[in-house]
């Protein structure tokens, strides 16, 4: 299972501090296995996490990674996509990191439509600190800091990156693995914000709390309320998988190498 | 010949980061230090570089951390309010070591205090803004010549150091107007890079340096960056020995550069018994109060420490035993490094906290006071 991929972790630091039937482990094979089908240069390829359990993941890549400051992967990112780019930038973050403290940055990397891969791990909690409600966690359901429900309702991290101007959106969740993989080439090849967002699961933090017994269940969980584009939601846990939205707008970096150029041409 | 020019002081600050080679520049709009955003937006994609306005103080100080990762240099400038924000990142770059300038133009604060006023009551938050123990560099000119040749001293330090050096600016500084004549040769220092191969480079070795060479995102190295406590090969440990060799180089890293980094002007100091110890800003009122003092037949010098930070302690060691003034525009914040090592006793004061410059005839008049 891991031999075909090997070459792109730093085996030295495995084991990864992930719980057991956490679902990032398989999360991350997915979009490893994006950048082998794709056939990407590992000396050209750039991951940029937060702070979060999701974003542990690229310390275990063998690429240039930077594990930044919490909700903060996408505007470094920014930088190093706008100061080189020629560089594959993939944005790795989690639900409270890139849509609480990192919502604002989020708004406007879809706005710049930079030419990012972004990947929002998505277990609708705070796992590393210990499963305290995120934006993302659905209404009713508990955390730490939730102990009674939550009162608030979440939002969809999709729909608010394409009202923002991001140029293509998808889903797909850890039990949909292949379809991740998919998606995340899909999103790669977009020239422009793209944001993937991967449904998983947290069995210690969120299962625990929420009714599920094992993380198999939860996986389970994920099968059972996918449904795909043409198809209805069947209750409100329901989640659509797949291409959410696709189009075209100018992209960020691109637009700035026309200005060079047209100042080059002293038609400034 | 030097050519002279007219120049802002915010504007001076532009052009050396231009001359230094700055080809990066992430920023946010904010009093008063506006102009410089302003000439790198129009400057830097006509020589190939990139201006970008972020959606806040927060992801400037990340764009540009993120951008100097992939080799060039990068700059951003802010004021008071904007540099707290800063100081989040601030603490990421001293961390993992990125070199970065950041201009902060002080007005007063706290707060959004007087924003179109000058202070210079970030000189604690230069210091310790943010949380941890860490190393810093800060630079404070007086003049808009010194914003240019600080500017590149900036820059310098940060590439040789590895480490974001603060331009701690004010509001007068900034939009003073005077006559700059640039330099016909500048010295320019670049980031050391490895000569190792990939498998070898370990982007933080504890050589005897200090300072462990850097090697660009993109060219082929594949290393780890994070903020939490790492290894010499840049992965997370909270081994406590490791820990403890790496904070220790790190706190100490501009030990054995001090005397380079830590710039002072003195002035009439050999036979002082009163020296007036002050900085940006008021350092010119001062100069005006010393010559004064001077002519009326007082011994007074002048101590201007143009390195804030690491704070110039041995030079000013010299001169045990004479009798200081602190002229600073906050409540007294320098003035505690100058207690700490003469005992307040020896150390007499001069503040001003309502946005208005302190007068050399105020500085006189308390030269007299405590003379």
């Amino acid at each position: 299972m891991f031999n075909d991929i090997a070459q792109y972790f730093r085996t030295e630091t495995l084991p990864h501090i992930w719980c057991p039937g956490c679902g990032i482990g398989t999360i991350t094979g997915a979009i490893v296995r994006a950048i082998k089908t794709l056939q990407l240069d590992q000396n050209k390829v750039i991951f940029v996490s937060g702070i979060g359990c999701s974003s542990r993941m690229p310390g275990y890549l063998d690429f240039n990674t930077i594990h930044t400051t919490h909700g903060r992967a996408l505007p470094f990112a920014t930088g190093i996509k706008a100061a080189r780019p020629e560089l594959d930038v993939f944005v790795i973050m989690g639900d409270g990191d890139s849509t609480a403290i990192g919502g604002n940055h989020l708004i406007h990397a879809s706005r710049r439509n930079i030419d990012l891969t972004a990947i929002v791990i998505n277990n609708s909690i705070y796992g590393m600190t210990g499963g305290q409600t995120s934006p993302l966690t659905p209404h009713d359901k508990r955390g730490t800091t939730s102990p009674f429900g939550n009162l608030e309702r979440p939002f969809q991290v999709l729909e608010v990156a394409k009202a923002a101007g991001a140029t293509y959106g998808a889903r797909a969740s850890a039990f949909h693995n292949q379809l991740l993989t998919k998606l995340v080439i899909d999103a790669y090849n977009n020239p422009g914000f793209s944001l993937v967002e991967a449904v998983s699961q947290c069995p210690v933090s969120y299962g625990r709390r929420n009714k599920f017994k094992t993380p198999a269940d939860m996986l389970l969980w994920q099968k059972e309320h996918a449904y795909k584009a043409g198809q209805q939601a069947a209750s409100e846990e329901d989640f659509q998988i797949g291409e959410i939205f696709k189009r075209q707008a100018p992209e960020y970096t691109q637009e700035y190498e026309k200005l060079r150029q047209k100042l080059r041409e002293g038609k400034g | 010949m030097n050519k002279a020019r007219l120049m802002q002081g915010n504007e001076a600050v532009a052009e050396a980061a231009l001359a230094a080679g700055v080809l990066f520049y992430a920023g946010y709009p904010i009093t008063p230090s506006t102009e410089i955003a302003e000439k790198m937006a129009e400057r830097l994609p006509l020589i190939g570089g990139t201006f970008i306005q972020m959606e806040d103080e927060i992801a400037s100080m990340a764009a540009i951390i993120g951008a100097s990762l992939t080799g060039v240099k990068t700059l951003t400038a802010t004021s008071g309010p904007g540099f707290s924000l800063k100081q989040e990142n601030l603490g990421y770059a001293i961390m993992t070591e990125v070199p970065c300038v950041v201009v902060n133009v002080q007005r007063g604060g706290p707060s959004t205090g007087l924003p179109t006023s000058p202070a210079q009551a970030d000189v604690m938050q230069a210091r310790w803004g943010t949380h941890g123990d860490h190393p810093i560099i800060a630079l404070t000119p007086s003049s808009v010549q010194e914003c240019y040749e600080l500017t590149v001293k900036a820059f310098n330090m940060a590439e040789e150091f590895r480490i974001p050096v603060i331009l701690l600016m004010d509001e007068v500084i900034g939009h003073l107007r005077e006559k700059v004549v640039l330099p016909q040769e500048l010295t320019i220092v670049d980031r050391k890079k490895t000569d190792l191969p990939p498998g070898e480079y370990r982007p933080y070795e504890n050589n005897e340096t200090m300072i462990p060479a850097m090697a660009n995102f993109g060219e082929g190295y594949r290393y780890h960056v994070t903020g939490l406590t790492h290894t010499e090969k840049g992965l997370p440990t909270g081994n406590p020995e490791v820990t403890k060799k790496f904070m220790q180089r790190l706190t100490q890293k501009l030990n054995p550069y001090l005397d380079r980094i830590q710039l002072v002007e003195e002035l009439h100091l050999d036979d002082a018994e009163l020296i007036v110890v002050a900085y940006g800003c008021t350092a010119r009122s001062a100069l005006e109060a010393v010559r004064l003092a001077r002519s009326i037949g007082l011994k007074v010098g002048l101590f201007r420490p143009i390195t804030i930070w690491p704070f110039p302690q041995e030079k000013l060691e010299t001169y045990a035993g004479r009798k200081f003034l602190v002229v600073e525009m906050n409540s007294g914040q320098l003035v505690g490094e100058i207690e700490r090592i003469f005992g307040y006793k020896a150390v007499e004061r001069l503040n001003r906290i309502d946005g208005e410059l302190i007068t050399p005839k105020e500085i006189l008049d308390r030269i007299r006071e405590v003379k």
